[in-house]
């Protein structure tokens, strides 16, 4: 089983993405993360799908998201070719003692710091899986209070664009 | 120009010239445009089968068959026959009545998300918020339900759209940009199919129900007799290639010809036209050599190496690809394989039994007689069961003859409104449905439908009181004393119900009396039902 970003161009319609999660459910293929929104034309959304399988079920998911009416254009973002990022939100606990060590690794990763609290502070972090996975590592014997990541979201490099493909 | 109006002058610009229907509050203002239009309406008596109706009528005649059912539980009602267009691939456009949009979530009185439910089952549905997308999305719905790869379209209407005003204008062109099916074979493609065929032995071609949707019965003969490669069909293809050609090597599945598993187990080469690999189908296919070449021509992308691994795919319409298949091929001869194909269905075919222990009617002799007895331009719409089985399996394809059948979900009481159809949309074809009791048990009511249109439907029911095909697996799975919840106890008087509902009804326990009647309804020009007493201990195969 491999993981898989794929990268979909479609109708900015409402029920466009209960009927993308409902293949998915109905056809039993596994959803790592799925991220969506509008794109420089209002009428077309851009979903992100990262998807657990091989290469059969590959095949067969962007098979049948490409009969999907409001689907125009399903691509597969390889990593060498493409960058995708996630975001996450930690908040993490902070006493007098352990916060300046949280903030020092904090800036080694790039993650800002959102919110300041007595006993937390909230931390922003950009990235892929690799970079989110070993930051996480880091604050978990700090304490994670609550933790929250947008899933995977991403682009092909160059000039290419999803639309004209 | 109000838009319920709109709505009928579009079905009208589709050349729709009958609509089956279930009026209710939520498509009142539709109807009143209807009664003002020249488009025939028929009113059914349960959305259950409005759906089966407008399929035995697209089957009949290539176009979008079109039903109008109300919000909420008639548009519920309506899933289980748009399931089954869905899975056979059959054109339909549903439109549903739905609450008013300032209703919608509120749980308003029959309101039902139609579009979410029906999803999975529609090639592609609509929710229409702003009555002035509706000549576009009419126009689109009959489009995508009718090309590709057919299938369902649903337009979910809210009452208060339609009462809308609009300024009409009927679109003259689609523009679906993430709709563009491939209707043509890659080219190279192609000439790889034809090299490989030549570089075969044993070739078999498969032929689905996809050469029924894309109206390549000729293509298909033609390529066949061109190249001499015996044909199988699937369930859903049964009717698309004569059975009275040296070339027609059986029905190959769970229920199929075990000679046609046995050809599929000595091909070297199998081309699959338009048909999807099923489970039900390829239980026929167990013998099959894994490592042999896979030519596998469909419209749909997606169903090709979704069941069945592949070595050559062609994407493609099946009479586009079938003619550059003939085009591109120089006749070809496989003698050597056509006398071996024909010697195993020989053997087979020596063997016929229509004993009965009881005395009652073997069921298989019965539907044989049907067969002979028919015109050549007979369509025989089966349900669902042993009678299906039966019915594939000694009704004989000549001519200009269809047969129609539930095949891919196995909906019980298809065939008496799938059968209605097929007579509305075209009266000159001779129509027979043959049904069991228990599938006619779950759709009375259309009893009523087929009189009122003087439909002339021959109903032959098969009656062993019992759910036959479920007491065959129970039997076959735990023993022959172990059949359990399927004996239709009540003995029902059908003749005394097709009485009722003043259709000439007969009952008959033996062949001899089978003859007689059978003889006798197909010279009345009304529908007429027969109850036929069969032997339940006749198995399907």
């Amino acid at each position: 089983m491999k993981r898989y970003v794929l990268s979909l161009l479609v109708e900015n319609n409402s029920g466009v993405l209960s009927r993308i999660a409902g293949l998915f459910a109905r056809r039993c293929f596994n959803i790592d993360s799925l991220t969506v929104g509008t794109t420089e034309d209002e009428t077309l959304s851009r979903m992100t799908i990262v998807v657990i399988g091989d290469e059969q079920i590959l095949e067969q998911i962007k098979k049948q998201l490409n009969k999907l009416v409001e689907v125009i254009k399903v691509i597969e973002l390889s990593p060498y070719d493409s960058i995708s990022r996630e975001l996450v939100f930690i908040k993490v606990k902070a006493s007098n003692e352990t916060r300046s060590n949280i903030i020092e690794i904090s800036n080694i990763f790039r993650a800002n710091i959102v919110d300041v609290a007595h006993e937390s502070l909230i931390l922003e972090l950009t990235g892929d899986a690799g970079k989110i996975e070993a930051f996480t590592n880091l604050m978990e014997p700090f304490g994670i209070l609550e933790f929250i990541r947008s899933g995977a979201t991403g682009l092909q490099r160059g000039e290419r664009v999803l639309k004209e493909n | 120009m109000k838009a319920s109006k709109a709505i009928i002058r579009c079905l009208e610009n589709e050349n729709t010239d009958v609509v089956f229907g279930y009026p209710g509050a939520a498509v009142i203002s539709i109807y009143e445009s209807l009664r003002e239009s020249d488009i025939k309406h028929i009113l059914v008596r349960n959305e259950q089968s409005l759906v089966h109706y407008a399929s035995g009528y697209a089957r009949e005649t290539n176009k979008v068959g079109v039903c109008i059912s109300t919000s909420g539980p008639g548009a519920t009602n309506t899933i289980t026959g748009i399931a089954t267009a869905y899975m056979d691939s059959i054109p339909v456009v549903i439109i549903t009545g739905q609450v008013d949009t300032d209703l919608i979530g509120t749980d308003a009185f029959q309101e039902a998300d139609i579009k979410g439910a029906t999803e999975p089952f529609t090639k592609h549905n609509y929710l229409v918020k702003d009555a002035q997308d509706l000549p576009r999305v009419i126009k689109e719905a009959f489009y995508i339900a009718n090309t590709g790869r057919k299938g369902p379209v649903l337009i979910d209407i809210p009452k208060n759209i339609q009462e809308d005003s609009i300024k009409f204008e009927y679109p003259k062109e689609i523009k679906i940009p993430g709709y563009n099916p491939t209707l043509s074979g890659h080219i190279g493609q192609i000439k790889r199919a034809i090299s490989r065929i030549k570089a075969s032995e044993r070739p078999v071609i498969y032929a689905g129900g996809g050469i029924l949707s894309s109206h390549a019965e000729k293509e298909i003969l033609e390529f066949a007799e061109k190249t001499n490669i015996p044909v199988i069909n699937s369930l859903m293809g049964v009717g698309g290639f004569p059975q009275d050609s040296e070339l027609y090597a059986g029905i190959v599945g769970s229920h199929g010809y075990s000679y046609s598993s046995e050809i599929i187990g000595r091909t070297d080469l199998l081309i699959t036209i338009g048909a999807r690999m099923s489970n039900r189908a390829t239980a026929g296919f167990s013998k099959l050599n894994p490592n042999i070449e896979f030519i596998h021509v469909d419209i749909d992308p997606a169903e090709i190496g979704k069941n069945v691994g592949y070595t050559l795919p062609i994407v493609g319409d099946a009479k586009k690809v079938l003619k550059d298949l003939i085009d591109k091929s120089s006749s070809m001869n496989y003698s050597s394989w056509n006398e071996e194909v024909k010697s195993i269905k020989k053997r087979h075919e020596s063997n016929a039994d229509y004993e009965t222990q009881s005395g009652l009617i073997n069921a298989k002799e019965l539907i044989r007689h049907i067969s002979d007895k028919l015109d050549d331009n007979a369509c025989l719409v089966a349900d669902v069961g042993q009678n299906q089985i039966w019915s594939a399996l000694n009704y004989k394809i000549i001519k200009s003859r269809k047969f129609m059948t539930s095949g891919g979900l196995g909906t019980m009481a298809y065939s008496i409104p799938a059968a209605t159809g097929v007579k509305i949309a075209n009266p000159d074809r001779q129509v027979v449905c043959v049904i069991g009791d228990g599938g006619i048990q779950m759709c009375l009511g259309e009893l009523a439908v087929l009189r009122e249109q003087n439909a002339n439907v021959k109903i032959v029911l098969l009656n062993n009181r019992k759910l036959g095909l479920v007491r065959e697996i129970q039997q076959d799975l735990y023993g022959k004393d172990k059949s359990y919840g399927v004996d239709l106890n009540l003995q029902v008087d059908f003749r005394k119900i097709a009485q009722a509902y003043s259709i000439p009804g007969y009952e008959v326990s033996d062949m001899k009396e089978f003859k007689e009647a059978f003889d006798e309804v197909l010279e009345r020009d009304e529908p007429c039902l027969i109850q036929c007493n069969i032997d339940p201990d006749v198995r399907t195969l």
